[in-house]
């Protein structure tokens, strides 16, 4: 770390008001503000940054946490109750007014829970300089994003008499969808290849019109089929069932760009595509992003989810250190661990805690097989077998001495001061 | 003094228990099936013996020679005629079954892969893994044995029939053996070119001698071993099939016996705590009587305990089983019989066990065994162990008083006589305590007992009350009654945050209701139609301390969720300080004294101005001011929209409204509580719910259903626009049944529909609201309400003088009921507004009965929604407060768990409280204001000074009792 040298950096900053600053208990930056602060009075006397220093001392000393605080509970009462409040309204239009996403309480739920997929997977997907700016780029994007299937590219006849199913492709959506290529008969050449290597059948191309059947007559096997091409993915991702293209303020440049949102999630594929720009692209599936970028960012998902549910729905004032707190506490061993039975509650070290949460009985009996010793450190334990708990006042171990009476008695007891 | 100092638990073991430790530990054996004789004694070895407890007063227990309620029972025993197996252990019988050996009682595992998984153990121990995954596959991985790797004995593969029995899968030579072999040796008809084998050639191919095939065939011979794979191999058949033999408790528990402990480590069981065969119960342990203990109903007749019941079956079949036996019954009944006793047994311990019918009550109820009695919300461990009933607790239906402060409840007498404090006699306090004492039970600050210091506790009576108080010397306890100024924990169920347990100060009153300030229903989330609420007396020096300086009202002002004041005016405080400074109105002297008599101001300030007539007069600004300290300054916008200007502590502009003095972040509160001090918010909080009641009643507020109606021209215009909009979605609908819609987005044609209607007549109903805003007074009282934040939104008001708008369930238009229409009453295909639930009358106005209906349907969906919604967000707080209860702040601003793990290195990334920040404040340190603060060095006094620059403390304030708010501020200022 580079030494500060706070003289050097602000012109009316003196040795004398250095000295006081870095003496002062306080953090770096609020030691760099009050610099700041002496600066743009073009310097103060020495008692006067040395009251400014003792002033800040006492109010940062004052919105600390106090030691001992049960922080974990209040957090889970901040969380808990604002829950109350919440709509159970599973689908709402969200931020993106094309677009349904799981809101209120049922979202909350989801993430405390740590669902591998969420129950409408979503992805917000920014794009790099020149392609948030281009509209044309942009859509080259979206059409590597969306999942295209053969509906939105042409039609689909069956003719039952020749056992064919002819496809009827669009020349304009092809143009469209594969801008770098020239020739639209090169495009439906390659159409017609993933159909055949999908479907296992000889495909015959005239121009954009690509024809095939069974191999043999089976009026069963034809509307089969049918059905199989519904579901192949011409290009895109099969995950992502549609995008949403959106002009947005950028809040950091105050420039407006483009801004893509998906339906359904795949934040892998997604960040290795041309355009993108990873640094923020989001992923509501906090457990995709933690695989494609550690635990770290998967903390920072959860707390972020959790806001913005919270915000959704009016909820917004909740302190933003109690989401922390939780996004902490699941993603602590290095893993997204879900909050109740079979995650924290169910891997507890004390058999007591287990027992009293969930499935009482089995936590017991696995506990005699093993024979666990509950050592009572835990909160529940100890209310359990009546004991102080370790937390807040339960957790000072001093106490007021008691004086002797003889002590007492001498006048020997010492007086106790006025400050 | 006799103080027993109470034992505390280090820490509790879990294990089995060995059956020969059991015997001695008990008290008798059981062997009799009857409780009681016909004199009404327990029977001797019966189920009741004394020796196991008593439960009737005046017994006494033969064991440790105490009465019924000193003594805590002692187990007996059953010796159970033949092993049973003990359902909690089944899936681990059978994980040991399939992984060991069954001749040497080994770990199918060679030793390289035991040690492997040893270490996989200790490591998932180290990192506070689930050990059972270890478990699982190591015993996967010993199933595929076929052979013991130590003493190379075949294995068998077993078989778990739920809930108790078990066999062992072998293959066995067939019976039919010899015919399975002619078939196979018999030419293939379908085949012209095979001749078939003839026994020479089988016995040259299997390579044995001719004479032992022909012995084979005739089926003299039994080829097993080596020579029924020869012959198996020769001819491409299988002579074997799968034998089921059954695996009694005995025979697993004599395998079980000969596992070695190393190899019970590698499992994960710790032999020293818990052998295996322990699983399988050889004698059942007899819970003490005081555990079961019986009822005798009116009409004399004895009800015994579930437990009790389940035991008298196993006892009975126990003894049969023992006689059949003895009388050498045939295999066949004695089988029977030990089903039946593992049956009693099993629902002895669970009697939930799917797929064994559950053994029943007379009447046809379930029993409630072992295992229902630990599970579950009113299970043992939540019920009973994690939240418990208590003494020294009232509850009572709780009724609004404004004239209490809020640090204070009124506690109704007659529970203040009931309920006592602990009261330790003194030099300093005797004669008081003799008081008490002499003023007895009934009259009000009085005692209920009294204990002496050998420890006896004496009843306060009327009769003896004159006589007690003389003796009552220090050293003394006195359970006195609770009196004004004590401190007591009151609380409102459900408990979803920490202000909804809060401390106040008792003020003894008349009546039966608990009365409480009005400003605390917010933290509580209380109101009066009916809500009762609960006190708890606190029993010790200690636990009053730590209510009286964290847990009292006044601490709580602010809440931890969103760091601002959750206490402040509420409902007609608000309309009260809006009706006073909107306007700025005048007061003469006798009515300005008469707005602030209830608070501590005893003086006016200078009057504003004089009349015409010449008599001064003051403002409502100037009478608010004198609630606030004389150096507030600050500046923000009201709800109203104004601007709140205070200059050295007083009001120059603005309207006080919700956003200023509201609970819920009202500013000038939260600056009090913040920048001043938590007594100075109170007493702010106090006066200002006095002084706005005062200006409520000064002014007169009241509505009634004139109020919220709108003149002919103004409904007029409401009808109109409604109009305007309904031809609007008939020109949709056409264009729609045209073809010719254009969807939006990622919408079908249908959706694109809806949302344009929806959109349209939302647009109907907000220029309803406004045609009808427009037409109500600025001092109209339901208009004074909303805007000021009091109660009801504008929305409100909409509905009820203009329009109720569309009603919808699901997020859509109503849409349901009969076949593509929602009511018999219109047209199959309506599309029309009217057709799917959209109210364009007023509540004023009335709803026409169809209307009525759909608005049902919406009224409907609401309350469905909330009586879901407090179900899941009740577990969900109950997960969350379980898997975070056990963090704490440490010294250092690290979070931590009860054991030690680092959660956080610093709470919230900077160790701020939320408590004392608002969460939409990033900066919570003003650095720059500090600095304008010390360089103008503006402070009155050098006390001042040193309280700014943070060199003097506040005195903590502990009680309000007997002091002056004034009194009170001046020491506090």
């Amino acid at each position: 770390m580079t030494e500060h040298e706070p003289e050097s950096d602000y012109e009316h900053v003196d040795a004398d008001a250095v000295d006081v600053v870095e003496a002062a208990d306080v953090p770096r930056r609020l030691k760099e503000e009050i610099y700041q602060t002496i600066d743009d009075r073009e310097g103060v006397t020495s008692q006067q940054a040395a009251e400014i220093v003792k002033a800040v001392e006492t109010r940062y000393r004052e919105t600390r946490v106090d030691a001992l605080d049960p922080v974990g509970t209040v957090s889970a009462q901040s969380i808990g109750e604002p829950g109350t409040q919440m709509t159970m309204n599973t689908f709402h239009f969200a931020g993106v007014a094309e677009i349904d996403v799981t809101q209120g309480l049922p979202r909350l739920i989801e993430l405390v829970d740590a669902r591998k997929t969420p129950d409408t997977p979503m992805m917000t997907v920014h794009l790099d300089d020149e392609y948030a700016k281009d509209r044309d780029l942009a859509h080259q994007v979206v059409w590597d994003i969306e999942s295209t299937k053969i509906l939105a590219l042409g039609d689909i006849s069956t003719n039952v008499a020749d056992m064919v199913v002819q496809i009827n492709l669009n020349d304009d959506t092809l143009q469209e969808r594969w801008p770098t290529y020239d020739d639209v008969g090169v495009i439906a050449s390659e159409i017609a290849d993933t159909i055949e290597d999908a479907l296992g059948v000889k495909t015959r191309r005239q121009g954009t019109i690509i024809e095939f059947g069974p191999e043999s007559p089976s009026y069963r096997r034809l509307l089969q089929l049918v059905e199989e091409l519904r579901d192949i993915v011409f290009k895109g991702i099969e995950e992502v069932s549609r995008v949403v293209i959106r002009k947005e303020q950028n809040d950091d440049t105050d420039e407006e760009e483009f801004v893509l949102y998906t339906e359904g999630s795949a934040f892998g594929d997604v960040l290795s595509i041309e355009g993108v720009d990873a640094s923020r692209t989001t992923s509501n599936n906090i457990h995709e992003v933690h695989k494609q970028l550690g635990i770290e960012a998967a903390r920072e998902a959860i707390i972020d989810e959790t806001m913005n549910t919270l915000k959704e729905q009016g909820l917004d004032d909740v302190n933003i250190r109690h989401l922390m707190l939780v996004a902490d506490i699941m993603t602590n061993n290095g893993e997204i661990e879900s909050i109740g039975r079979h995650g924290i509650s169910g891997s507890k070290e004390s058999v007591l805690a287990r027992a009293a949460f969930e499935v009482t009985v089995n936590h017991l009996l696995d506990a005699a097989i093993h024979g666990e010793e509950d050592d009572l450190d835990g909160v529940i334990e100890n209310v359990i077998v009546g004991k102080p708990i370790a937390i807040g006042t339960g957790d000072v171990d001093l106490r007021m001495g008691s004086l002797d009476v003889d002590d007492a008695d001498a006048g020997a007891a010492p007086e106790p001061s006025d400050d | 003094m006799s103080i027993q100092t109470p034992k505390e638990i280090g820490s509790i073991q879990f294990g089995l228990m060995d059956p020969e430790t059991y015997r001695d530990m008990s008290a008798t054996k059981v062997i009799t099936a009857d409780t009681y004789d016909d004199d009404g004694y327990p029977i001797d070895m019966g189920l009741m013996d004394p020796r196991l407890g008593v439960i009737d007063p005046g017994l006494q227990c033969r064991t440790c020679g105490q009465h019924s309620g000193s003594c805590n029972g002692h187990f007996g025993h059953i010796e159970l005629a033949a092993p049973v197996i003990h359902v909690g252990f089944t899936k681990l019988i059978r994980r040991l079954l399939r992984s060991t050996c069954r001749e040497c009682g080994r770990l199918a595992l060679t030793q390289e892969e035991a040690d492997d998984y040893r270490d996989k153990l200790g490591r998932t121990k180290e990192l506070g893994d689930d050990w059972s995954d270890v478990m699982k596959s190591a015993v996967r991985q010993a199933r595929k044995a076929h052979r013991c790797p130590h003493c190379s004995s075949p294995q068998h593969d077993i078989k778990h029939e739920k809930p108790t029995t078990y066999y062992e899968v072998q293959n066995v030579l067939a019976g039919d053996f010899s015919e399975r072999i002619a078939e196979a040796m018999q030419p293939d008809p379908d085949d012209e070119d095979d001749e078939g084998i003839s026994p020479v050639d089988l016995a040259e191919k299997a390579d044995l001698p001719a004479e032992r095939v022909n012995q084979v065939l005739a089926g003299e011979f039994r080829p097993v071993g080596d020579d029924r794979k020869a012959l198996e191999k020769a001819l491409g058949i299988d002579l074997t099939e799968e034998d089921m033999n059954k695996l009694m408790p005995s025979d697993i528990r004599d395998w079980f016996e000969d596992i070695p402990d190393e190899d019970l480590v590698t499992l994960g069981i710790d032999p020293d705590r818990s052998r295996p065969e322990w699983m399988i119960l050889t004698v059942l342990p007899v819970p003490p009587v005081t555990a079961r203990p019986s009822i005798t109903l009116d009409n004399g007749q004895r009800s015994e305990d579930d437990l009790t019941h389940k035991l008298v079956d196993i006892i009975r079949i126990n003894q049969r089983f023992m006689e059949n036996r003895e009388a050498g019954a045939p295999q066949l009944i004695i089988e029977d019989l030990w089903e039946l006793l593992q049956y009693h047994v099993t629902t002895f311990i669970d009697n939930e066990i799917s797929g064994t019918p559950p053994a029943r009550h007379r009447s046809g109820r379930p029993l409630k065994t072992l295992s229902q009695r630990l599970k579950g919300k009113e299970g043992r461990f939540r019920g009973s162990l994690s939240g418990k009933r208590v003494n020294f607790s009232a509850r009572t239906v709780i009724s609004p008083d404004p004239t209490l402060s809020l640090n204070e409840v009124g506690v109704p007498d007659r529970v203040a006589t009931e309920m006592t404090q602990t009261m330790n006699v003194t030099d300093r306090n005797i004669d008081e305590a003799r008081q008490y004492v002499r003023n007895g039970p009934e009259s009000h600050p009085g005692a209920n007992y009294v204990r002496r210091p050998d420890g006896r506790r004496l009843k306060v009576t009327e009769k003896n009350c004159e006589e007690l108080a003389e003796k009552v010397e220090v050293g003394w306890e006195v359970n006195r009654h609770l009196v004004d100024g004590d401190i007591v924990i009151f609380n409102r169920q459900p408990s979803l945050h920490r202000m909804s347990i809060m401390a106040h100060e008792v003020v003894v009153m008349p009546y039966k209701t608990f009365r409480l300030n009005t400003v605390v229903c917010p933290p509580y989330n209380a109101d009066f139609d009916g809500d009762e609420m609960n006190m708890h007396a606190l029993q010790n020096e200690e636990a009053r301390a730590e209510a009286r300086v964290l847990m009292r009202v006044q601490e709580q002002i602010l809440s931890p969720r969103f760091g601002e004041n959750i206490i402040g005016a509420i409902q007609d405080h608000i309309s009260g300080t809006y009706l006073l400074t909107h306007d700025n109105p005048h007061f003469v002297e006798t009515q300005a004294l008469d707005l602030l008599r209830a608070t501590r101001v005893d003086t006016l300030p200078e009057p504003a101005g004089e009349d015409d007539d010449g008599t001064p007069y003051w403002t409502g600004h100037q009478i608010f001011s004198e609630l606030l300290p004389d150096d507030l300054n600050m500046e923000f916008t009201s709800k109203v929209g104004d601007t709140v200007v205070i200059e050295d502590g007083q009001l120059l502009e603005g309207t006080i409204d919700e956003d200023a003095v509201g609970a819920f972040g009202g500013e000038i509160v939260d600056v009090l509580a913040k920048d001043y001090s938590k007594t100075r918010s109170r007493i702010f909080i106090n006066e200002i719910a006095s002084l706005a009641m005062r200006a409520i009643m000064h002014f007169g507020l009241s509505i009634g259903i004139d109020d919220e109606s709108i003149p002919d021209e103004a409904t007029a215009q409401v009808d109109e626009a409604i109009d305007a909009a309904y031809d609007k979605i008939q020109e949709l609908i056409e264009i729609y049944e045209a073809g010719e819609l254009e969807s939006l987005p990622g919408r079908s044609v249908d959706e694109t529909l809806e949302m344009k209607i929806m959109q349209r007549l939302g647009k109907a109903r907000d220029s309803a609201g406004e045609i009808a805003e427009d037409h109500f007074d600025e001092d109209n009282p339901a208009v004074v309400m909303s805007k000021s934040g009091a109660r009801a939104s504008m929305l409100n008001l909409t509905q009820m003088a203009g329009c109720v708008g569309q009603q919808a369930v699901r997020g859509e238009r109503i849409n349901r009921g009969y076949e593509e229409r929602t009511l018999s009453h219109y047209q199959k295909g309506d599309l029309s507004a009217e057709a799917h639930g959209f109210v364009e009358n007023s509540y004023c106005a009335g709803l026409t009965p169809r209307e009525f209906f759909f608005h049902a349907m919406g009224g409907r969906e609401g309350l469905v929604d909330t009586a879901v919604r407090t179900s899941k967000s009740g577990y969900l707080q109950r997960r969350l407060i379980n898997a975070l209860s056990e963090l704490e702040a440490q010294y250092d601003g690290s979070v931590r768990d009860t054991s030690g793990t680092i959660v956080q290195f610093e709470f919230g990334e900077d160790g701020t409280s939320p408590v004392k920040v608002s969460s939409g404040d990033d900066k919570p340190i003003d650095v720059d204001a500090i600095a304008d603060r010390v360089v103008d060095a503006e402070f009155s006094s050098d006390e001042e000074k040193e309280r700014f620059l943070g060199e003097r403390a506040p005195k903590t304030n502990l009680s309000e009792h007997g002091v002056s708010a004034r009194a009170e501020v001046e020491s506090d200022d």
